[in-house]
């Protein structure tokens, strides 16, 4: 074995350089938002907020965006939302230790993870083909496949930190399930249900892949779910992308606009999770 | 550890609830929801499954198997392979974990073991939020940032280096351009170096204290008990973790698309532009006609890449959960 001033030499460099790989993670995140920042924040005037996408040079805005983003993150929480709750109690209450169960809590994981471009491909034959062209709808179920797994795997997490003697009270009482799922065990796993779904919300707005092959993007403000709908990260993908300066500044202000929404829905979320434990 | 929650708990009350809820109409339906929800999600991944098999079909059926061993992919012929995707999207995302392995690795030795309480908490939740930084804006990062630093002041010294030595130097060929699959290898390993953390930091507070304190009873440097006791105490777990990390960067879009440079041809160079599947899907796809050849070849793709990530999440999914169920 090696002297010991050899190993706590040793000991004390590899404490440096572990030291060092934090602050460099540190300083990397720094980096991205101060980019952020110094691209985005000169760009973002109030017309980003109330005028459309224009051809170059016109002063455009990100409304049409930001009010496409919104609503298909809406519907894609509305369906998404309840299904992913309820396969997530499914799991943690009913599928414990049956096949059924174990099967879903796999086929989650790996929803979880696999690529969200292959979802959009998927709607993309599923609906889009059929259904003769992109839409809002498209995308927004797209979306709602991409949060379901979110929602499932925090729920599930969430209902088994529950004391099994709560639910037992419960039906000692004679409780039917439902009246035992909805007012005990729900109830007492409230705050981190709604941190799954604020954590489901923000996944959804940033995903950008998905919504290629699903709602596409529109220069025009739109509501109708039937017609392709504008969204955030398409459009900065689309600028990003544009050889036109003014267009690249305002993909960095939607850029800016978009992280700070989801870092706060993450920042936001454990939060409310770490106040209620 | 199921097995006691299923005596303890639904098992042990489950025949009171049939009991009372015979007679009642809701309690059926509330519980044949939470079932379905259940079996929903079965369906829905048999369902992707199917889709793209079948939207791709028609590219497997003009092509035959030689589909994933050609190295052609010409949408004026319209002959179509898809080894340089497969090769693009398992090089970057190879590099992704071998760059950030030894990261994972010091920042989980650093939050275990070596940060002052008070700071563990906040540095903990800032590496947690490289996981929150959207894909697309990895890719602006990457694209507006990254490379253009790789071109002026990377890459030209390690290819007039390293470039000229035998062998090895052909991986550090070819003229310095920033973007490719290094810079993507790069911006990737900044993406899943959060999720593998994580995970490390997971398993290495769960080693039982009384190891850690045996090793260091009898001597042992901190360094020593995390890469003696700790690590191997938690190796099945941490390499699930890593093939997480690597199943995240297979199928990673938006970041990759704007730094690999989207050459759809094979070089060993780590500084050659490539690309990956899922890049090129969302490269090509808008070219692509409904019916055509090149949209069934980009769909035939997108279920290779599926196949790919299913092996390699449903590996990480077993280590993880192996000391679990």
């Amino acid at each position: 074995m090696a002297s010991l001033a050899a190993r706590r030499a040793k000991d004390t460099t590899i404490k440096a350089i572990s030291t060092g790989f934090a602050v460099l993670a540190i300083f990397l995140l720094g980096w991205i938002l101060w980019t952020l920042l110094a691209r985005g924040l000169p760009a973002l005037g109030l017309n980003v907020f109330t005028e459309v996408t224009k051809p170059p040079g016109q002063n455009g805005g990100l409304l049409n965006a930001i009010v496409g983003s919104l609503i298909q993150i809406g519907i894609a929480m509305a369906i998404g939302g309840p299904i992913g709750i309820f396969c997530g109690t499914f799991l943690a209450e009913n599928g414990k230790g049956t096949k059924i169960g174990s099967a879903a809590r796999f086929v989650n994981d790996i929803l979880l993870s696999a690529p969200s471009i292959l979802v959009g491909l998927f709607i993309y034959t599923l609906l889009v083909v059929p259904f003769g062209g992109f839409s809002g709808w498209a995308g927004s179920l797209a979306l709602a496949i991409l949060v379901i797994p979110v929602v499932v795997r925090t729920t599930e997490d969430m209902l088994n930190l529950v004391p099994v003697g709560l639910r037992e009270a419960a039906f000692a009482l004679g409780a039917p399930q439902w009246k035992v799922v909805m007012f005990i065990t729900w109830r007492a796993a409230r705050a981190g249900i709604v941190t799954g779904i604020l954590l489901a919300i923000a996944r959804a707005a940033g995903e950008t892949a998905p919504l290629l092959f699903t709602s596409l993007g529109n220069n025009a403000l739109s509501t109708d779910l039937s017609k392709p709908m504008a969204s955030l990260p398409i459009a900065i993908y689309q600028f990003a992308g544009s050889p036109f300066d003014d267009w690249v500044s305002l993909a960095w202000a939607g850029a800016l606009l978009i992280t700070v929404g989801v870092l706060v829905l993450n920042v936001a979320s454990r939060l409310f999770l770490a106040r209620s434990h | 550890m199921d097995a006691t929650v299923e005596s303890m708990g639904s098992g042990s009350v489950q025949p009171i609830t049939k009991a009372k809820a015979t007679g009642r109409i809701s309690d059926p339906i509330f519980v044949g929801l939470l079932w379905a929800s259940g079996i929903f999600v079965l369906i829905l991944l048999g369902l992707i499954i199917a889709e793209l098999f079948q939207g791709g079909l028609p590219a497997l059926q003009h092509f035959g198997l030689d589909f994933i061993w050609s190295s052609a992919w010409n949408p004026v012929t319209e002959n179509f392979g898809a080894l340089v995707m497969i090769y693009g999207t398992l090089f970057s995302a190879i590099i992704a974990v071998v760059v950030a392995l030894p990261l994972s690795f010091g920042i989980a030795f650093f939050l275990t073991e070596i940060a002052p309480q008070p700071l563990k908490r906040p540095i903990g939740v800032a590496v947690q939020l490289l996981a929150a930084v959207l894909s697309i804006i990895y890719g602006m990062w990457g694209f507006f940032v990254i490379v253009p630093l790789m071109a002026a002041y990377v890459q030209p010294p390690l290819i007039d280096t390293i470039g000229n030595l035998p062998v090895i130097g052909a991986l550090f060929a070819g003229p310095p351009l920033g973007s490719g699959m290094f810079t993507a290898g790069l911006i990737l390993a900044v993406m899943i170096l959060p999720f593998i953390t994580a995970m490390f930091v997971e398993t290495l507070e769960s080693v039982p204290p009384m190891l850690k304190e045996s090793a260091y009873g009898i001597g042992a440097t901190t360094y020593e008990v995390y890469k003696n006791v700790s690590v191997p105490y938690g190796k099945t777990a941490m390499v699930g973790a890593i093939m997480l990390g690597l199943g995240r960067a297979l199928g990673e879009t938006m970041a990759v698309t704007f730094v690999i440079g989207n050459a759809t041809r094979m070089s060993a160079s780590l500084f050659a532009p490539g690309a990956t599947i899922a890049s090129t899907i969302a490269n090509e796809f808008p070219e692509a006609a409904i019916g055509s050849l090149k949209l069934t070849s980009l769909l035939q793709l997108g279920f290779i890449l599926f196949v790919i990530s299913f092996i390699v999440l449903a590996l990480s999914r077993a280590l993880v959960r192996s000391r679990l169920d």
